[in-house]
């Protein structure tokens, strides 16, 4: 548990980076900080980590003031990835992973050996072992600083925007890798970015700050985005916080029925649904006669049934070019189809429900 | 050119090149010990980077043969002592080498050196390990020019009778006998090019990372 009692920043220029700060990060959760640039959130991180020395209060990690020891030994305990990855270039990449290891005294051969094990769990390939952090992309260079935080397996994980260097569909991926790694290894996780998308994606609890150093408001994402503390969470959280709440509604449309061709098949007419023969949806020809592969086109996002959400249903149902989305099983399979009319009910009956 | 003076002389020439060698390179070593904790100083205190940056500019304009010849006055050696080259050369080289490791220095990337402390480096142990290690570039392409100016500048020691290459140009001079001046010339020149060349392989070698980006 990390608690920050009275915390308030002050810099040598007279600005105030954090004022007044209290708030409990709970252990083994993902606790996200999010905010406009300017409203303490990377500030408040890094006095977790007495990368940043509080001007008054008191930080404590599971009930030890970080003040009262060694600011090396503190900060070897911690994991920690920041904006980038920050990897140290002249290093080779299990040498980059082995850096905390090394530092707390460990044999060479084991901090290397830890360092291909965490390469796997990052999903690294081991042939990148000797490269160095330049011939990576942006991507692979975030695992590596993630693998890096956790080579000597500390309680605690923090990570200051450390997906905001790379492309959308890259951050997605790790958004996701991170959630399941998290599944695995239950970290104390304390996250920031000024994304609120991903805010609310990550983190089981949510703490929104205002410019000025001000906690605006600190809750669970359902509840950040159906009850906004105030105006400027409001105008943060922004104008598709409904679309977001869909997320956290785990309810199912029901399914209609979809009947599928396969290439080689005859269509007959209008949008035909056209599956692999393992069944998994492929795409969506127009039209009719025989459908080749050439014709296809791809389809909207799958919604995956049980694992989804009304969000992932209504995002299935708007983006099909046929006008109802495609429910599959969790193999890939089709199940059935979508339409936005159902989602819209199913969001109303769970709005009565609530 | 009097071929047949060469193999006649390998003993005189051979001596004068390795007093050479001697007289450039140590400088180039003690020098390089010296700025790296000075130019350190002058990338963490800006006040320091004031005075020291400066001085070295200053020191650098001093003609070498003045600082020969007043060097003995202020260190208390004899005229023809090679230390007053070496001393010489070495103020060189630190003038040089300041500037080049402050540099050097700054140009790590914020990032990461936050990263490093992070990590729980202390400053020491991150100072040998990342920061040092990063600059080693910029600080490679200083000791380039300050091995070849001090090659250059050893030959000026031979005006006070100091030894080196620079011995042969002046014998060469006082006998009326080109064939030694230019046997002089062209070794120091050569020297340059080879000490140059070393320093550029072992440059590589010490940085594998900043080709690593390049190939691929």
């Amino acid at each position: 548990m990390i608690e920050f009692r009275g915390v308030t920043k002050r810099f040598g220029d007279g600005t105030v980076a954090v004022d007044g700060l209290d708030l409990v990060v709970e252990s083994g959760r993902v606790t996200v900080f999010v905010g406009p640039s300017g409203c303490g959130k990377t500030t408040s991180l890094r006095m977790i980590n007495r990368m940043i020395e509080p001007s008054e209060g008191t930080v404590t990690v599971d009930g030890r003031d970080v003040m009262s020891g060694d600011a090396a030994d503190l900060r070897r305990g911690i994991g920690y990835v920041i904006q980038q990855a920050g990897l140290f270039p002249h290093k080779t990449i299990q040498d980059n992973i082995a850096t905390v290891p090394l530092l707390l005294g460990w044999s060479k051969a084991r901090a290397r050996a830890r360092a291909q094990e965490l390469m796997e769990i990052v999903g690294l390939g081991q042939e990148m072992a000797k490269r160095y952090p330049a011939q990576l992309s942006g991507g692979q260079q975030q695992r590596v600083g993630v693998a890096r935080a956790l080579a000597a397996d500390p309680p605690v994980l923090l990570m200051d925007e450390p997906f905001s260097a790379v492309d959308p569909v890259v951050r997605e991926s790790l958004q996701e890798e991170l959630l399941r790694l998290q599944g695995e290894l239950g970290k104390t996780i304390v996250f920031v970015t000024h994304d609120i998308d991903e805010a609310v994606k990550l983190g089981d609890k949510v703490a929104v700050f205002r410019t000025g150093g001000h906690l605006a408001q600190y809750a669970e994402p359902a509840e950040l985005l159906s009850r906004p503390a105030d105006g400027f969470v409001d105008g943060f959280v922004g104008r598709d916080r409904g679309y977001f709440r869909l997320g956290f509604l785990e309810d199912e449309p029901p399914l209609g029925p979809l009947t599928p061709v396969r290439v080689g098949d005859i269509a007959h007419g209008g949008w035909s649904l056209v599956v692999d023969p393992e069944n998994r949806p492929l795409g969506w020809v127009t039209g009719e006669g025989v459908v080749a592969e050439a014709d296809i086109v791809p389809g909207g996002t799958l919604h995956v049934v049980g694992s989804g959400s009304l969000r992932s249903a209504l995002d299935a149902a708007l983006s099909s070019p046929a006008g109802h989305g495609v429910a599959v099983d969790a193999e890939g399979r089709l199940v059935g189809s979508i339409s936005a009319d159902d989602v819209l009910a199913a969001i109303t009956a769970a709005r009565e429900a609530a | 050119m009097v071929w047949g003076w060469i193999p006649r002389n390998t003993t005189l020439i051979v001596g004068a090149l390795g007093t050479h060698v001697v007289l450039a390179l140590i400088p180039v070593l003690v020098g390089l010990v010296i700025a790296v904790p000075l130019g350190w100083l002058a990338s963490r205190v800006p006040a320091l980077r004031a005075i020291f940056i400066p001085t070295a500019s200053v020191l650098y304009t001093i003609p070498s043969l003045a600082v020969f010849i007043v060097l003995p006055a202020i260190l208390g050696t004899q005229i023809l002592d090679p230390l007053n080259v070496v001393v010489a050369l070495t103020i060189y080289t630190v003038a040089l080498l300041v500037r080049s490791v402050a540099d050097a220095l700054g140009a790590v990337p914020a990032l990461i050196v936050a990263a490093a402390t992070a990590m729980g480096y202390r400053p020491g142990r991150r100072f040998v390990s990342v920061e040092l290690p990063l600059a080693v570039p910029v600080l490679i392409a200083g000791l380039r020019v300050a091995a070849v100016s001090n090659i250059s500048l050893v030959s000026v020691g031979a005006l006070i009778g100091v030894g080196g290459l620079g011995q042969l140009f002046t014998e060469g001079y006082q006998r009326d006998f080109p064939t030694e001046i230019l046997t002089g010339i062209v070794l120091t020149v050569l020297l340059a090019l080879v000490i140059d060349g070393i320093l550029v392989v072992v440059g590589r070698f010490a940085t594998p990372w900043a080709r690593a980006g390049a190939s691929t």
